[in-house]
């Protein structure tokens, strides 16, 4: 045992620094630091060129165009990426839709959409949530219907899915759909890719309470889907579901971006020492729980290093990890004080000149507090993700 | 970066678990807890066969050359078995500040025997008034002839009545509270002006308050160097803690087990409890609890060898703070859910609260180690 880096390593870390330093947009990594919000671009450009790079797809095996990497490249490349200020990589091409095509799609779609997820010249979004179906999620009403045409065999499919994000960046859309309406809940869904550009297909954003957009609603209106674009087998798809969201839960810890934000909390909170040294302790705190958690995660991985895909006590990471970015926003916010009261949309969004009112953290302060009440609601919300351990893992 | 335990390791691993099944099931430790010594010499010998009083020194010390991965491994197992004999006083304390402060002449003499079974330490650093600071100690010790006369209090001194040698703290110069004039002395058990008050404590280990009388020893008894005592306790306390936290996710791995089975075979308005929900997720919090409890530990036992002072004790304070959170997340957890049960004497479970309770107390708490984690990382 040993948490020692070889000097391979080393050179590994260095060189994926300097690949970020040389590709990451200044503008980009200026608003990592100053807590605003991405446009497209910024998340697009970046991916893009670590997809040139053969980087985007890190967690993928050799076979598919990944750069098999063990456990520690994994680590150092995460974490090196989050110290630069790199925003994280949106998840739902590389790290869910793919790995679920390369295990259970066939021949023909693993040439026709891996290319696309690697080099991220296509963005995915994911069709799971519906207005009935949140932490329900197998109660879902999308229907498809199979029909026949002079164009082939397809699946008519209607119904709403929502919390869809980026679905207005989206170019593609994986979506859970109710293939048989007899069957027991879970035994009735299948697994499929819907273009976005299909007609019948609609996007209206939800404004969240910071004012952010970057979920959505998406109407599905007798939109025309080829079978071809089923995965596995129709009425296995939650099969392939369940194998996805484990995926999910294990990188939505979000360990390095907490890291960086504990130091970035310390950096901030140093002026509020001074009249409340309790902050100081509370920060030590949550730097632990960030410590306790990354060991947690390190170990799963290197479990799943000798074999195996993410068992379901991956869940309590991600009830741990959600917990702990609220604890760092909600802790940020109480460091600013009163100067999170002003509300400047501008510093959030916009490239802008305006000026902050206050200190310069403290505008994004609130805001990003308001918004991190998500992590513990979406991937499965904590109450959700405790049934699991619950159920799968202690056998109640 | 690897996690995985080497061959040897998860032989030592099977090893240790062996030993608890067979020699501590809960009655059976029942009766060793009740023995005059509070501890049996057998099983110390067996400790002695099986390498495990060696197997954390180098080779050049007597030792197998392992370190602090094997002392987890050990510990952990202890903690499941609430194991009695004083390993972590002698081997880990004592035998480890011998080890890495003692003379050459220390060492044969000591640590040499400690690895056959033959010697057993305790480490008597508290005072009435120390609360968690290492630092406050007024026992004094003063020049007497070529060598020191010692006199003063030490409280609850761990191993103290079955000790062969107790190293003790004194004040051998500047004030009270002060790190700088502390100096270690190794004093013989027996040693005249010496007397012992002996009681056991809440979790059925044994402990002494000790009075010194003006106890004479000679010059070799100082371990390390004079008045530069502090940095020598405060490192051998920070790799005790290390190996406590080993114990204490121990204990938790067991109360867990103890609580899940409880709730599955426990009925009432007509179904097994821990069919309910508010249960369901109390005993999933437990067991979040014990695996950040383990991730902690684990990093603090790869970390505690480290050149840097600093990373050693942040290491140790970091996972105290976690051991500290988690042991009482479970204990209190475990008796709620086992209702009346839990507050009596005759399951395990008041009995792994009980020590999860004092491991927590023992070398400052979770708040105390929070102050000096939090200290050491703003300073950084």
């Amino acid at each position: 045992m040993d948490l020692a880096l070889k000097p391979e390593h080393k050179a590994f870390a260095d060189e994926v620094r300097a690949f970020a330093r040389k590709n990451l947009s200044p503008a980009t990594k200026e608003k990592t630091f100053s807590g605003k919000h991405y446009d497209r671009d910024d998340h697009v450009v970046w991916q893009q060129a670590l997809g040139k790079q053969g980087w985007l797809a890190y967690t993928w095996p050799k076979k598919y165009g990944g750069p098999g990497w063990g456990v520690t490249e994994r680590f150092l490349f995460e974490n090196v990426l989050a110290e630069e200020g790199a925003p994280r990589i949106i998840p739902f091409g590389v790290k869910m839709v793919g790995p679920v095509i390369y295990t259970f799609g066939n021949d023909e779609q693993k040439e026709r959409f891996l290319p696309g997820i690697r080099s991220s010249e296509v963005s995915w979004c994911q069709g799971y949530s519906e207005p009935g179906a949140g932490s329900d999620l197998a109660n879902l009403r999308t229907r498809a219907v199979r029909a026949t045409d002079s164009g082939g065999d397809h699946y008519i499919v209607n119904g709403q899915k929502t919390w869809t994000s980026y679905a207005h960046w989206g170019d593609w859309i994986f979506c859970l759909v109710r293939t048989n309406t007899e069957a027991k809940a879970q035994e009735g869904i299948s697994f499929l890719l819907i273009d976005m550009k299909t007609p019948g297909v609609t996007v209206r954003p939800i404004i969240m309470l910071d004012g952010a957009h970057a979920v959505n609603d998406v109407f599905l209106d007798n939109v025309k889907v080829p079978v071809a674009n089923l995965i596995g087998k129709e009425n296995e798809g939650w099969t392939y579901a369940k194998f996805l969201l484990a995926n999910e839960r294990l990188g939505i810890a979000e360990v390095p971006a907490s890291k960086r934000g504990v130091g970035m909390l310390r950096a901030i909170a140093t002026d509020s020492l001074r009249d409340d040294p309790s902050l100081a302790e509370k920060i030590a705190d949550v730097d632990l729980q960030v410590q306790a958690l990354e060991m947690s995660e390190l170990r799963a991985l290197s479990t799943m290093a000798l074999g195996g895909a993410p068992g379901p006590e991956v869940s309590t990471l991600k009830v741990r990890g959600s917990e702990i970015q609220q604890r760092i926003a909600e802790l940020a916010m109480e460091a600013v004080g009163e100067y999170a009261a002003p509300y400047q949309p501008g510093m959030l969004f916009h490239d802008t000149n305006e000026t902050p009112i206050g200190p310069d953290h403290a505008p994004p302060a609130a805001p990003r507090y308001f918004n991190m009440r998500k992590t513990s609601i979406y991937g499965g919300s904590t109450e959700i993700q405790k049934n699991i351990v619950s159920k799968m893992v202690l056998g109640l | 970066m690897d996690l995985s335990l080497s061959d040897e390791q998860k032989q030592l691993q099977e090893q240790a678990e062996r030993f608890v099944r067979d020699k501590y099931a809960f009655d059976a430790r029942r009766k060793i807890a009740a023995t005059d010594r509070g501890w049996l010499p057998e099983n110390w010998a067996q400790f002695a066969e099986l390498g495990w009083l060696g197997m954390s020194f180098s080779e050049e010390d007597g030792g197998y050359g392992g370190g602090p991965i094997e002392t987890m491994i050990v510990m952990e197992q202890f903690g499941k078995g609430l194991v009695l004999e004083p390993f972590l006083p002698t081997v880990v304390l004592g035998g480890g500040m011998i080890a890495r402060s003692g003379s050459k002449a220390q060492k044969e003499a000591l640590l040499a025997p400690m690895i056959e079974g033959k010697k057993q330490f305790a480490l008597a650093w508290l005072e009435r008034q120390s609360r968690y600071n290492l630092a406050d100690v007024s026992l004094k010790a003063t020049k007497e002839g070529a060598g020191w006369s010692l006199s003063g209090h030490k409280g609850v001194v761990y191993n103290a009545a079955s000790a062969d040698h107790i190293i003790v703290l004194a004040r051998t110069a500047g004030s009270a509270r002060e790190p700088k004039g502390l100096t270690l002395f190794i004093v013989d058990g027996k040693a005249k002006g010496l007397t012992r008050r002996d009681y056991p404590t809440q979790d059925s280990l044994r402990a002494s308050e000790l009075t010194f009388d003006k106890v004479s020893v000679g010059a070799d008894a100082v371990l390390g160097k004079v008045d530069e005592g502090f940095g020598v306790v405060e490192d051998g306390v920070d790799r005790a803690i290390v190996a406590l936290c080993a114990e204490a996710t121990g204990c938790m791995d067991a109360i867990n087990a103890a609580t899940l089975e409880y709730i599955k075979t426990r009925k009432q308005f007509g179904v097994a409890i821990g069919k309910f929900q508010v249960l369901q997720h109390r005993m999933v919090d437990c067991f979040t609890n014990a695996q950040e409890a383990r991730s902690m530990t684990l990093m603090a036992s790869l970390k505690i060898d480290d050149k840097d002072p600093i990373v050693r004790a942040k290491a140790a304070s970091g996972a105290k703070v976690q051991i500290g959170k988690s042991g009482k997340f479970c204990g209190q957890s475990a008796v709620q859910m086992h209702g009346g049960m839990g507050v009596t004497d005759e399951l395990s479970v008041s009995h792994y609260f009980k020590r999860l309770t004092m491991i927590d107390l023992m070398f400052g708490n979770q708040q105390h180690h929070l102050t000096r984690y939090s200290n050491l990382a703003m300073a950084a």
